[in-house]
């Protein structure tokens, strides 16, 4: 969800975000009831199609599961090993679909749609003492700061490495929760120079 | 126009800033300073980011202890490191994010990103995720989510620091470009060269305050 966002004017991107959501729910709930391969095949062969449909290759298809290949390999190892091939297929392919069907969400949502779209969604929990805009801007910030986060961490890692300390955990995570700690203090003053009213 | 009257700001025992009165006038202002001099404290007291000890802060009669929010609509701020204000995913969204806050029309939303984006060539990654950005694309964006929100004062905390030779002479010629009263921060002596007034701060005093022609010569001085 981080940057997975592909500029479009598909059918499938001008679809209402909570639609495809509802739908990828629908789907997942349906992927997990289902216990036949062949069904979860054709269930898979379908979303791949859903990809040229929405005017994406499958090249950024395996993108979306290259990440996780090695996970899937052990599952299918394991899986294989104590319940047959069959069962690894299945559960493979299962999580695969899955992680696929989740991809083309966001892969043909804005991110601020889908965030809209939820907080939406959030008004009706008002009453329970929610406050959606406060949800919807936790989500945003995570959103943003993810890849933030991660680029602090290669440095700190770098840093720490030029000084042979790239396997002391405590050497890379105390500079990394200091600079977090820093950063966020000036989010928030960020925040509050935008009109951020909470 | 700002008004500094009697300012002082001091964390626990350290006087960071020590009684500063100034008329805040000029379109554009330059706040110089050696490290740990006080200067970014100075800029943040200017939108009330930071609020004085002793003394008091006016933003054309509004106190920034009063009124920060009114205050923080009139005085945009630009930080040193763009990662720390661009606060949403995608370029649009973060463009969108002050101007929601305020209320605008989506309709104004729209027409002043379009513009935005297009001011500074940056229309082609409208949809871009924020992270992938370059450093000087990131500083610009900081800028313009600032920028629309229409502030009549632009305070920017050393805007050039993090940037190559490149990006900070496309910021400063964003910066030159502003209709907006200016107010930057900075070690960048020759984005200020140009400037109508610098105030040099030194162990949370004022060192000198004039032209650039007077006030730079005596800083490097000091400094030397």
């Amino acid at each position: 969800m981080l940057d997975l966002y592909s500029p479009g004017g598909s059918l499938l991107h001008r679809l209402p975000p909570a639609a495809k959501m509802l739908a990828m729910m629908l789907g997942a709930t349906l992927l997990f009831i289902n216990q036949s391969l062949p069904l979860t095949v054709a269930a898979t062969l379908v979303i791949l199609a859903l990809y040229p449909i929405a005017q994406l290759t499958l090249k950024q298809a395996f993108a979306q599961v290259r990440p996780l290949l090695i996970i899937f390999m052990l599952f299918f190892a394991v899986q294989w090993y104590f319940s047959g091939l069959e069962l690894a297929a299945y559960v493979v392919l299962r999580l695969a679909a899955l992680i696929l069907l989740a991809s083309l969400v966001t892969l043909t949502t804005k991110s601020s749609d889908m965030i809209d779209s939820m907080t939406r969604g959030l008004r009706y929990l008002q009453p329970l003492g929610v406050n959606p805009e406060k949800v919807s801007l936790a989500i945003s910030l995570a959103l943003r700061f993810i890849p933030v986060l991660a680029q602090i961490t290669r440095e700190v890692r770098e840093a720490q490495k030029t000084r042979g300390l790239e396997r002391s955990v405590i050497a890379v995570a105390m500079p990394l929760a200091i600079r977090a700690i820093k950063m966020a203090d000036e989010i928030s003053d960020a925040i509050d120079s935008r009109g951020y009213r909470s | 126009m700002i008004k500094l009257q009697d300012v002082s700001v001091s964390f626990g025992k350290r006087t960071v800033l020590d009684n500063l009165s100034l008329d805040l006038t000029e379109r554009r202002i330059a706040v110089i300073g050696a490290n740990g001099s006080g200067k970014s404290t100075f800029a943040r007291l200017l939108n009330g980011l930071a609020l004085p000890t002793t003394g008091e802060v006016l933003v054309d009669q509004l106190n920034t202890r009063k009124k920060g929010r009114d205050v923080r609509r009139k005085v945009g701020f630009v930080f040193q490191n763009p990662d720390n204000q661009i606060v949403m995913p995608v370029v649009e969204e973060d463009l969108a994010f002050g101007m929601k806050n305020l209320g605008f029309s989506k309709a104004d939303i729209a027409s002043k990103t379009d513009e935005i984006l297009a001011r500074y060539n940056m229309s082609d990654l409208r949809e871009h995720p924020a992270h992938l950005l370059s450093g000087g694309q990131k500083q610009l964006l900081a800028i313009s989510g600032v920028l629309v929100m229409t502030p009549d004062i632009v305070v920017m905390d050393e805007p050039t620091t993090l940037l190559d030779l490149r990006n900070k002479r496309r910021v400063a010629r964003a910066v030159a470009a502003l209709d907006q009263m200016v107010i930057t921060v900075t070690h960048d002596l020759d984005l200020i060269a140009d400037y109508d007034r610098v105030i040099a701060i030194d162990e949370g005093r004022i060192f000198a305050d004039g032209a650039p022609a007077e006030v730079i010569p005596a800083y490097e001085r000091l400094m030397a």
